[in-house]
């Protein structure tokens, strides 16, 4: 039987190419040979039975939208519980935690899938490279996260969960970390989409998902992309490093 | 009327206007066309009113082929108006157009491009005759809710423009909903090449439901839905009102370029010019500031295509993607791109499947990676000039290898040539120039080293 990999709700939850994610994983397994299906599933649908599932980003009011239709539709929820992976991205991320942040700062009710909660932060909002350093057990030996942030929340993370990484350069949960992690939930703010920049972490959800061992793939022109943009991320980090003290200075 | 006519502080400002722009031509500070127009509006205010008194004014707005549109509409009206001012440069917020206006003889007529985020307070202060409403689409900057923001400030605008003919494309929800409250439409089909911005009915937020192409119309639930438009193409014709039909005949390739011509005949149409005579004289364009030009960049000849957003992608992909040659496709992500490259995600690139690419650009290794996975054959290429002598390469070989029936391409005999950097009229000969496409600044990047412009 074939792989299904689910992008949930693409209409709502993919502003920044993060339909992308289920096109990476649904690649990495064909040519493994191990047969995969994507499916796009709309959110005036029962979300299908699937095998892993993505959530991308989305803006206000499709976030509220993708957040009431998942929860009143339990698969993804059930589906979580019984260890089928998920990977949540931006918006997704946010509104597979407990409560989420709406346009005007009130609380909202989340999907609850990652014991975290999400509040405004202030402006401005967290655009720009990211790069994180992977810390949760489960995804030991990853290398460094590459990926492009833009959102306006800070995320805290409760004692159910792991952080993902470790932030080097950029903003990502506000305290230091990035992203979350519970199982088989993977929740992060890096988009780019994520794992088209970081193929390792592609085939530890693949790993999970099919129970197979992934021989390695020719990953030339991953590795290449991310080098460059590995370097774009610590000359950013630099040139912030030397503002902050240019700054201090004339203080 | 005539300049003298005008309030001695707009006659003061037209002349800061023109002062100005020619120092910073003489500087060296670029065209010459933004500096003046923002000194003059600070001499005068209420400048753009005073100098659109007494003109005929068509505005062009919308996310994508408004530089095209307003162009063919530019030229459409010249035979019966005399020359039009129009801000040709690209300059579509309120500085450019005053400096159209300010350097254009007294009363010719008025084709402005618009930025679309500028049409509210132009249609207050202009009363303009005509404003064509393209399209409205995502771009890399602004997200979705921009775009319905932009659509309901668009209506409140032609709800209080009793005078103002709206010439509206009624295949996308968006222009339509903000066009159905003006006095006078037009409707135009003139398609939508990207829907993911336009599902969510701007009436109700219900779903529309589009028919399957090539059936056209849409509708909600709510009752809202496709206007019976009042010109159309069918086949090689332009059908304008009262089923009058005109042969449709353009120098600039696509079927997105038919369409653009449609709705500025429609334009044309409402300024007083017969479709005939409108079509007669858009055929005359070969290129649009740089747009769809065959240049010479490094020795190989070229065809120079500019997507600046998904749309717009996924206009140029139905329009190269019928061949078999390599095409160059160039990626940066400087601020005029949008910093975030992720929108290449959004775009079909598997469409290429079965072509050879050279990414090249800033970002060639983004978007290696995703042609990657699109399973399309590419190869990365930083430098965009040695991006295109590959793809010529590539393009004489297969020519001369496959032995097809166009002419063989021999790269080296077109190194040098004479023809190096002037812009070839007329359509592409066959078998010569790479299709090149690029984004805002890649486009831009190559424009300026085709040796020559
Ligand atoms: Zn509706």
């Amino acid at each position: 039987m074939s792989l299904r990999v689910v992008v949930v709700y693409p209409e709502l939850l993919g502003t920044y190419g993060d339909g992308g994610n289920g096109r990476v994983l649904v690649h990495r397994a064909r040519w493994r040979g191990i047969d995969a299906e994507l499916l796009e599933a709309p959110a005036d649908r029962r979300l299908p039975a699937g095998d892993l599932y993505c959530l991308g980003g989305g803006e206000d009011g499709p976030q509220l939208q993708a957040a009431e239709s998942l929860r009143d539709d339990g698969t993804l929820a059930a589906a979580a519980a019984a260890g089928t992976p998920v990977l949540a991205v931006c918006a997704g991320y946010q509104i597979v935690g407990r409560s989420f942040p709406a346009a005007d700062g009130r609380p909202l009710e989340g999907v609850g899938l990652l014991d975290v909660t999400t509040v405004k932060a202030p402006a401005p909002r967290a655009v720009g490279e990211i790069l994180a350093e992977p810390l949760a057990q489960a995804l030991a030996g990853l290398p460094t996260l590459t990926g492009f942030e833009n959102h306006g929340g800070h995320t805290r993370l409760g004692p159910g969960v792991d952080p993902l990484a470790r932030v080097v350069a950029g903003v990502g949960n506000g305290d230091g970390t990035e992203g979350a992690v519970a199982g088989r939930v993977v929740g992060t703010y890096l988009h780019g989409p994520v794992l088209a920049r970081n193929p390792a972490l592609a085939d530890v959800l693949l790993g999970w998902a099919s129970g197979a061992a992934l021989a390695p793939l020719d990953d030339t022109e991953e590795e290449a992309l991310r080098e460059e943009r590995l370097a774009a991320a610590r000359r950013g980090r630099r040139a912030a490093a030397f503002r902050r003290r240019v700054e201090a200075w004339r203080r | 009327m005539n300049a003298l006519a005008l309030p001695p502080r707009a006659r003061a400002a037209v002349l800061v206007t023109r002062g100005v722009n020619a120092l910073s031509r003489h500087l060296g500070m670029g065209s010459g066309t933004v500096a003046g127009g923002h000194a003059g509006l600070a001499v005068d205010p209420e400048l753009l009113a005073h100098l659109a008194a007494g003109r005929r004014v068509a505005l062009v707005t919308g996310t994508n082929g408004k530089t095209t549109t307003t162009r063919l509409l530019a030229v459409a009206v010249e035979g019966a108006l005399g020359p039009a001012a129009t801000n040709a440069t690209g300059s579509n917020m309120p500085q450019g157009h005053v400096t159209a206006l300010a350097t254009s003889p007294p009363g010719a007529a008025a084709v402005l491009e618009v930025d679309e985020g500028y049409v509210p307070g132009l249609v207050a202060s202009l009363t303009p005759d005509v404003v064509v409403l393209l399209n409205l689409s995502r771009d890399q900057l602004d997200r979705t809710n921009e775009v319905r923001m932009v659509a309901s400030r668009w209506r409140r605008a032609l709800a209080d423009a009793p005078r103002t003919v709206a010439v509206a494309n009624a295949d996308d929800p968006l222009v339509a909903w903000a066009a159905q409250v003006a006095a006078r439409p037009v409707w135009v089909a003139a398609g939508l090449s990207w829907r993911a911005d336009a599902v969510g009915c701007p009436a109700c937020e219900g779903r529309i439901a589009f028919a399957e192409p090539p059936a056209a119309g849409w509708s909600c639930t709510c009752g809202f839905s496709r206007p019976a438009p009042d010109v159309w193409i069918e086949g090689e014709d332009l059908v304008t009102a009262g089923g009058r039909r005109t042969r449709l005949r353009l120098q600039l390739p696509g079927r997105f370029n038919r369409l653009n011509a449609a709705m500025a005949a429609a334009a044309a149409g409402a300024l007083g010019v017969p479709a005939d005579e409108a079509v007669a004289r858009m055929g005359t364009v070969g290129e649009v500031a740089g747009r769809f030009a065959l240049v010479t960049v490094g020795g190989s000849r070229a065809r120079l295509m500019l997507a600046k957003n998904p749309a717009g992608w996924v206009e140029l992909l139905d329009l190269v993607c019928p061949g078999h040659d390599p095409v160059v496709v160039g990626i940066n992500a400087r601020a005029a791109d949008g910093r975030d490259p992720s929108w290449l995600w959004d775009v079909p690139f598997e469409r290429l499947a079965g072509r050879f690419v050279v990414a090249t650009g800033e970002r060639c290794r983004d978007l290696a990676v995703r042609l990657r996975y699109a399973e399309v054959d590419h190869r990365a290429v930083p430098d965009p000039v040695a991006a295109v002598r590959l793809a010529a390469m590539r393009l004489g070989a297969g020519r001369r290898g496959a032995g097809t029936a166009g002419a063989p391409v021999d790269v080296m005999a077109v190194d040098g040539a004479p023809v190096d950097g002037a812009p070839v009229d007329g359509a592409p000969v066959d078998g010569a120039p790479v299709d090149v496409i690029g984004n805002y600044t890649a486009f831009h990047d190559l424009l300026s080293r085709a040796a020559g412009r």
